[in-house]
């Protein structure tokens, strides 16, 4: 079967170091597929591009065509690369935005890929003490590695060692591909009008 | 096919002059929107209950029953009743009483109320919404249906021998609608009882509605009150309108803009797309409102929202006026074309008092011809 995988880039400007790096782990996650013999397709979520859309549904608590459309390819995905540029010490707002209107059920073990850029190394747990709480929250499964690009990796090669771009991309990619491999998220039918399991209409007594 | 209005009692500042009427001028507009209603021909006006600024309406059959006295067709109903907070057995007296006093003009929408510090204020927890609207509502049917009733639940006190006074006028409880914008579980719980269902149509877009609208036909379909063009389906929608269509644009625009639950979101343009929301010619709204038939099958009620957002008192009566006059007549015509004869009108309380003498006598002929069954 052939797998899908949504990519959440909430980088701002045009061209974007966020997109730019969203774009290398995607690269590297359907290289993994591939050499694994599976087929891939990808959807990228430019968030800059719904970015009204997103304040709207914060708004009037409805997605309109489009943003739905955007929702759904990220929640019926077999994996998500989220990618968000770090400011004032987290996740960007528009970032938190689109997750916010997210059903909170909707990411239940997802296999998800984290990332972020920085203008310097100092922001780097941000990865892991707000981006990974906040997926772990929702019930996904957030590969070990995450992989932070500050301006500086973009000027190394992977003389850099272990602790390179290239190789911190490549570890997080192979994590990422052996769970979108298992994945049967994507073929999944959900039912929006199913009853929780027990529900009686007229409650607990007179049920029977 | 009924029509009428819905309000949410909303005391909102005009954004064209910067006024805001006291809570006595609201209260007061309600009551001559109430019977505006009736003047130009509407069916239904119905009340929601809120009970935190900058609503007013905090006891809607005090209000109701106001415009009773002074109405003579229109049948008074709410939107929505909170039956997760108000005790049940409150509001089976409480619409009994109504109900005796309006000479059977009145029904109820049941809805669990979203603002969350209602729910502590009165003594619940809003992630029991569900649980208590099921439960709540059980009793309540109860109430109206048996003389005695002994009753255990998780929610309020036992009752042990308790008569719930006044009995139903003609022993016939209100008609009861429940209202929901996405629960399963309320769609489903109309399905169980028969009872009728109302999507408030107004915030999101119709897709989503039909699917939830379809889902309570097929239930009420297997519940077997009838079959699923049978259900009893009344929908929310809200227009605003002028001669000239770009003249109804301009003069709603800064209300819009200004709203409460959509202002300073999404443009009006994209609002009206994506929503039952119509701004502009009456022949628009007809046309809108016409088809949406197509998309929910012939439904009994139709509830606009006119008189919401700070629009002045002046401005809702005429547009009652447009919308009594010039368009609801038309969708009247238009709704009744091939209406299929088995689909039900919407419920009033001779039809259902009609109903009930109906099945009384199909169930007497059967006990009379059943060999060797006692009847009761």
């Amino acid at each position: 079967m052939t797998r899908r995988i949504a990519v959440i880039s909430a980088g701002l400007s045009q061209p974007s170091s966020t997109r730019l790096l969203a774009d290398r782990l995607t690269q590297a996650v359907q290289q993994s597929l591939a050499d694994s013999g599976e087929d891939v397709t990808v959807d990228i979520i430019e968030l800059r591009e719904i970015a009204q859309d997103v304040t709207s549904n914060l708004i009037t608590g409805f997605a309109n065509p489009k943003l739905a459309a955007a929702i759904e390819k990220v929640t019926t995905a077999d994996g998500v690369i989220a990618v968000t540029p770090i400011f004032t010490t987290s996740y960007s707002g528009l970032f938190k935005s689109f997750i916010d209107i997210l059903d909170p059920q909707s990411l239940t073990d997802m296999p998800v890929l984290i990332a972020a850029t920085g203008g310097t190394e100092r922001h780097s747990l941000a990865l892991d003490y707000a981006m990974r709480p906040l997926f772990s929250y929702l019930h996904a499964v957030v590969v070990p590695t995450a992989v932070y690009a500050a301006s500086s990796d973009w000027g190394h090669g992977a003389d850099a060692g272990s602790s390179s771009l290239p190789d911190r991309i490549g570890r997080a990619a192979n994590e990422l591909a052996a769970l979108v491999m298992t994945s049967t998220r994507s073929t999944r039918v959900i039912d929006p009008f199913a009853l929780p399991a027990g529900f009686s209409p007229v409650g607990g007594y007179g049920a029977q | 096919m009924q029509f009428g209005i819905f309000t949410v009692s909303d005391v909102t500042t005009d954004p064209t002059n910067n006024t805001t009427p006291t809570e006595h001028e609201r209260i007061k507009a309600l009551v001559a929107i109430g019977k505006k209603a009736e003047e130009v021909g509407l069916d239904v006006f119905a009340l929601g209950e809120h009970h935190n600024p900058p609503f007013v309406s905090s006891s809607p059959t005090t209000t109701l029953a106001y415009i009773a006295a002074q109405t003579e067709k229109l049948i008074l109903s709410t939107s929505t009743t909170l039956i997760t907070t108000n005790d049940p057995v409150k509001i089976a007296e409480d619409f009994a009483m109504l109900q005796h006093l309006a000479d059977g003009r009145v029904d109820v929408m049941m809805g669990r109320g979203n603002t969350g510090p209602v729910y502590p204020w009165f003594g619940k927890d809003i992630r029991e919404g569900i649980p208590l609207a099921i439960e709540n509502y059980a009793l309540l049917h109860r109430l109206w249906r048996e003389d005695y009733v002994d009753w255990q639940g998780k929610f309020r006190a036992p009752l042990q021998g308790f008569q719930s006074t006044p009995r139903p006028l003609d022993d016939v409880p209100p008609f009861v609608w429940h209202g929901s914008i996405r629960s399963p579980e309320i769609a489903e719980q109309a399905a169980y009882y028969g009872d009728g269902f109302f999507a408030n149509n107004i915030f999101w877009p119709k897709e989503h509605y039909m699917q939830l609208i379809a889902y309570y036909r097929q239930r009420f379909e297997h519940y077997g009150h009838g079959s699923a063009d049978q259900a009893i389906v009344g929908l929310g929608g809200q227009a605003f309108m002028a001669k000239n269509s770009q003249d109804a644009v301009k003069q709603f625009r800064p209300y819009f803009d200004n709203a409460p639950v959509y202002g300073h979101g999404p443009t009006m343009e994209d609002f009206t797309e994506q929503t039952p929301l119509t701004v502009g010619s009456p022949q628009q709204v007809i046309d809108r409102y016409a088809a949406m038939r197509d998309y929910y099958g012939d439904y009994q009620r139709q509830l606009f929202l006119m008189d919401h957002a700070g629009l002045p008192l002046k401005t809702v009566l005429e547009q009652l006026d447009i919308l009594g006059e010039e368009v609801v007549p038309v969708l009247r015509k238009e709704f009744a074309k091939n209406r299929p004869a088995h689909v039900p009108d919407g419920p009033t309380h001779a039809n259902l008092v009609a109903q009930r003498d109906a099945a009384a006598l199909v169930k007497a002929a059967d006990d009379a011809t059943a060999p060797g069954v006692l009847t009761k």
